[in-house]
Formats: C-alpha cells, structure tokens, sequence
C-alpha cells in the first residue's frame, strides 16, 4: 500500500513538472530563407540566454518558408524575395525586412587575384547568355587593362535549386541588360540559358573551385567565410567596388521605405557611389491576425531583441543590420497591423 | 446457431463421458479462441490494406496535383524540351531523357561487374571468403546515397574529370557516331558521372540477387556437367545462365527500379542544367534532381504542378519497370516449382 502511494506520488510529481517546462518554453517555430538562417540561429542562441524562450527554425528555402506561412504551420516564415501587396493581402501576411546581405561574382582564373577581376552588369550577363565565352574576349579584356587574361573557356555556374539568392543576381542582370530580361528574366528560378547548377551556395562554390575558368555567384558571406575569388563590380553610378559592408548599407540608404508597400524593396542596382550594385534584404512573415496572442507577440520580442540587441553578431556573420531609421517603421508598422483575435494590436 | 454447436458439443461430450465441469471450461476456451483468432485476422488484412490506401493515395495526389499541367500542356508535356520557370513553360522531355539515360548507362556497367561478383562468389571463391565478401558487398548498400553524393561531388568527379574524361574523349572521342557521345569539356560532372556513381550503388542490389538465384541451381546438375568434362566457364554458360535467366533480369530490374528513383546522388554529380545535349559529359538533370532542386521554392502553380507531373512520370515508370522485375521472378518460382 505504502508502495503504492510513493510510485502515485513521483507519477504526480514527474507530471506536472512536465507540464511546468512545456508551459515555460514558449518556443517559437519559423521556416524558410536558407542565406537568413545563421544569423537567425545566431540571434536565437542570443535570444535563449536572456529569455529562456528558443527559435525552432527550419531553413527549408524562401518558397517553402512562404508556403508554411499561409498554411500556418510555423509562427513566422522568412523570405528573400518580398511579396507583392497583392500577395500579401491575399492571405492577411504582414512582411517586415530582418537584415541585409550582398551577393557577390566568383571566379576560378589562374593568375587573377581575389578582387582583382572587374566586370560589369552588362558583360556579366552576356557571360550568363552565353555570349561571352572566353576569358580573353574583348569585353573583359576592355575593363581590365593591364590583367594578363587567360585564353580559356568561360564555365558558368549557377543555382540548381529555386534560391533568393538566384533572385537577387538574376534581377541585377535582368535591370542593366535588355537581352537577359528577355531571354531569361527574374526570379528564384530561371531557365539558364548555360552552365552547370550547384545545390545552395555551397554547391556553386563546389563547382567554381573545381572547374579552371568557371564564373559563379555566392552570398558575400559565404564567399568571404570560404575565401573564395570575387569580382569587382560596377555600380549603378558607374564606380566599380570591392564588396563590404559599408557598400551594402549605402545600397540601403538610398531606398525608400516609407513608400514601399509591405516594405517591399529590391536593393538591385542602387544609385550611390558607394551603393554595391547586387544588395538585398530578407524578410520575415506573420499574420496580421493572430489566433495565438502570446505567441505572436513572442515573435515580435524575438526580432525587436535581434533589431536592439542583435547587430554586432550580424555584422561578426557578414551580414548588414538594418539602419535603425528602417527598424522604428517596422516597429511602427507592427503596432498598426497586427491583432489578435479580438482585434486588440499585440505590440 | 452458437446455441445449437453448444448442445451438439455437449451431447458428445455426455457420450464420451466427460464431466461438466471440464467440458464447460472446454467449451469457453474454444470461444474466446474463435473470437482471438477472428480479431487476429481482421486486424492483419487491416494492416495489408492499409499498404494499398497508402499506393492509391499517393497515385490519386500525384495525379491531382499533375492535373493543371496536363490541361495547360496536354500530352506535349512528355515530348517538349523546355522548362521555363519565368514564363511557366513546361515540358518533360529534359527530365526523362536524364533519368533513363543514367539509368542506362548505370546498368551498363553495374551488370557485368555484378554478374562477375555473383558468379565469383557461388562458383569460385574459396568457401572460407563466400560469407566476408558476400557481407563487404552488402554493406554497400547499407551507405546512404547523401554519402555517394558527396563523394561523387568531391572525390570522384575531380578525378573524373582530370583523368578519365580526357582519356575518353582521345580515344572513345574521336569515332565517328559514338564519338559525340564524349565531347565538350571535361568537368567531372555530368550524366556519364552520374550514371558511373548509379552503378557503383546498384552493384550491390543486383550482385545479391544473382548471387541468391545461382545458388538455387541444383547441385546435381553442375556436377553432371562437370562429370562430363565441362570447364566452369560452360557450367556456368549453359547450367546456371539458362536455369537462372528469368531471376537475373529480375535482379537487373530491381537494380534499374533504384537507380531511376535515386535523387540524392544524382543531384550533386548531374550537374542540375536544363539542357539536352548530345554529349554525355555535359550537364543535365533526372526527374528526381528537378524534383529535389525545384519543389520547395516553386511558387507558380503551373510549376508546382508540372513537378507533380514529373513524379507521377517517374512513378510509372517504376512501377512498370519494378512489375516487369516481379513477373520474372514469379515466372521463375514457378518453373522450379515444376522440377
């Protein structure tokens, strides 16, 4: 009997401290973006040790991450490529940007240093056409006076998988050259006109440090965290920089955020003198209409921690934080639209 | 009618002279029994079914989800070479001819590796080695295809292209007809890599099979011909070979079922471009790479729905190539049945 009652005792006591840690780990569960997830890891690390309450985040690509935002299957999604008004209101999403990033040209050229090579939105989509094909070809030879050019064939490289980051590159190219736009377009995926697909940004870096002669893209990260050879590049105002920090933010200074709807800016091809011409920004996505207050507003401290707290980490990855003028109209912009289900704002 | 069982029951139960207790507890036995073994199989063919709700849910998806294509692009879908996410135009043909052109090329080479590995190991071997080589071979199969993918797409299309691709396309190259087959620059990836990685991961399935089906050919046979003076190569030509026939293609069949399906590997040695080229250097793509690059970041309904299309292609055409593979073999159950 006695036995009886110490083993429905511990039962009592093992349960409800169950019960006690699930009701204390309010975790939240985001998807998508695949260039935001280690900074959204980073913050969420960050995130824990000051709340308590961890970030689930599943980084399954941008078009995944849309789709399990309006089946409501995660808290938040994240997208690099932003959704039309249209869109959103389609599906009551609100969309705010979480950071920035650049993407940057990769080349294997034996003899041409890191950053040595220059080129330029226009020649850069004549090599993605399949119009240029030699590394000598008057085009390049032209930017580069003085760089010994070697006689080799071009390999292009690209993103076999539907990625932000084919987005923002193909959207570049697809502004300074007519003939791309029309033969290939915008967008996470394209029909390539040539070249090989590598899986994510390390599949491209794969392929471009193998092939000799090979030409790739890569997030500025990636390409810095892994050494990789980048370009130069030549910006809207007719300048050609070295990818870094500063350039992306100058990309971003330009922009008009108060006029976007749902924030919704490509930082493609900036004007600036320091704007680097191939900048974008990640966004995340939730539901104006909560049916989870707590968790909702859950989301919102998450990334008003990472907006207050989170930006030396994300400069220390690469990536930009966004200018605080830009994160008070998300914080604004938070407080006019979402609700929960009683229609009172959550934040 | 339970009433009547028990009375008969119990009249024969009072003719043999069994006492009433006994045959009370007798009777409750064999009651809950019936009711045990009625549950027991209602409950199995339940777990049976279920296997088939699942195949039928899954063609009806798939065929849902591929409907849109079909009406936007009608049968065209399976003949047409373009795959164009911007304007959402979409045909099959890259995918396919991907998919069966490594898959061609993997069993190739995988049937006379696997065929010599399965005669090696019944015929030849010593009988101490059978049993560690017979397991070292199936391990093989025990590796996961992320692990032949990046092998494939660090260490062997490296060397690949460095070194066999060059010397393919001096020798191999310059023939007329085939010759196109090895041109274009040497990259290390491609279709041929793709289908020499596929090989490398069917050996093991189809070397089992035949292994497991030569085994079976009668002692008494091979001895006989032996007797009669044959060397191993005519045992094996005209006893194994022709009693065997229908279970090695089955084994092939198997082999080939895998290597059509296989994504993972595929995707990181084919080179993922939407391309149809003569050459099998360059890079292409299979229904499973489209289907793994493509399917989380399609948007547009029309390419969702044309991925939906390529997998319902890519169904069927496993299912005929895995119910061909289970014909054969059953053709062969059969036929030994009769000896």
């Amino acid at each position: 009997m006695r036995m009886k009652q110490l083993l429905a005792t511990i039962l009592i006591g093992t349960t409800a401290a169950f019960a006690a840690s699930t009701a204390l780990a309010a975790d939240i569960t985001g998807a998508g973006s695949t260039f935001a997830y280690p900074i959204y890891a980073k913050w969420a690390e960050m995130y824990k040790k000051t709340s308590g309450n961890g970030l689930n985040y599943q980084s399954i690509g941008s078009g995944a991450g849309i789709k399990q935002i309006k089946a409501k299957t995660v808290d938040f999604g994240a997208s690099d490529m932003p959704l039309s008004l249209e869109e959103l209101n389609a599906d009551g999403l609100m969309q705010f940007p979480t950071i920035m990033g650049g993407v940057v040209a990769i080349v294997n050229l034996d003899g041409v240093a890191p950053g040595q090579l220059k080129l330029t939105g226009p020649v850069l989509a004549d090599i993605y056409l399949g119009k240029v094909t030699k590394w000598n070809a008057a085009e390049i030879a032209a930017l580069n006076p003085g760089v010994k050019l070697p006689a080799e064939d071009i390999t292009v490289v690209h993103r076999a998988d539907g990625s932000g980051t084919s987005f923002l590159f193909t959207n570049y190219l697809s502004q300074t050259n007519a003939d791309f736009k029309a033969k290939v377009g915008a967008g996470t995926a394209v029909k390539w006109a040539v070249g090989v697909g590598g899986k994510g940004n390390d599949g491209v870096a794969a392929n471009v440090q193998r092939i000799k002669g090979s030409i790739g893209y890569v997030e500025w990260a990636y390409a810095k965290k892994n050494k990789l050879a980048h370009t130069q590049l030549k910006n809207h105002d007719g300048v050609f920089l070295q990818p870094d920090d500063d350039n992306f933010k100058a990309a971003a200074a330009n922009a008009d955020w108060t006029r976007a709807p749902g924030f919704g800016v490509v930082l493609t091809d900036q004007p600036g003198k320091a704007a680097w011409p191939i900048t974008g920004v990640t966004y995340a996505l939730v539901h104006k209409q909560q049916a989870d207050a707590a968790k909702g507003k859950e989301v919102l401290s998450f990334f008003n921690y990472a907006f207050k707290n989170g930006s030396p980490a994300a400069t220390e990855l690469d990536y930009v934080p966004m200018p605080d003028a830009v994160t008070k109209l998300v914080e604004a912009a938070w407080k006019a639209n979402l609700k929960d289900a009683s229609g009172k704002a959550i934040w | 009618m339970h009433a009547h069982t028990a009375i008969a029951a119990d009249q024969a139960a009072q003719a043999a002279g069994f006492d009433d207790a006994g045959h009370a507890a007798l009777r409750s036995t064999m009651r809950t029994q019936r009711i045990q073994d009625f549950f027991f199989h209602k409950i199995t063919m339940l777990f049976a079914a279920l296997v088939l709700v699942v195949l039928v849910g899954i063609i009806v998806s798939l065929a849902q989800g591929a409907a849109p294509a079909f009406q936007e692009f009608g049968l065209g879908f399976i003949t047409t070479a373009e795959w164009d996410p911007v304007n959402d135009k979409f045909g099959a043909l890259i995918a396919i001819t991907g998919t069966l052109v490594t898959s061609g090329i993997a069993l190739l080479l995988a049937f006379p590796i696997s065929f010599g590995i399965a005669l090696f190991l019944t015929e030849i071997c010593p009988a101490w080695a059978r049993r560690p080589m017979g397991t070292a071979i199936e391990l093989l199969a025990g590796i996961p295809s992320i692990i032949y993918g990046m092998w494939g797409l660090f260490v062997f299309a490296p060397f690949f292209g460095d070194h066999v691709q060059p010397l393919l396309k001096n020798t191999l190259g310059v023939l007329p007809i085939v010759g196109a087959l090895f041109q274009g620059p040497a990259m290390g990836l491609g279709l041929l890599t793709a289908g020499v990685i596929l090989a490398v991961m069917i050996i093991p399935f189809i070397s089992s099979v035949m292994r497991d089906v030569f085994e079976i050919v009668p002692a008494v046979l091979k001895e006989s011909a032996y007797g009669l003076g044959c060397t191993r190569w005519e045992v094996v030509r005209k006893i194994v070979l022709p009693y065997t026939r229908g279970g090695v293609v089955g084994g092939v069949m198997l082999g080939l079922g895998r290597a059509l399906g296989e994504t993972m590997a595929v995707t990181f040695v084919i080179g993922n471009a939407n391309d149809l080229s003569k050459s099998l250097f360059a890079p292409g793509n299979s229904i499973s790479s489209t289907l793994a690059n493509e399917f989380a970041e399609a948007s547009s309904k029309l390419h969702v729905s044309s991925l939906f299309a390529l997998g319902l292609i890519l169904f069927v055409i496993t299912f005929i190539v895995l119910t061909g593979a289970k014909l054969m073999l059953a053709g062969m159950a059969r036929k030994e049945g009769k000896k």
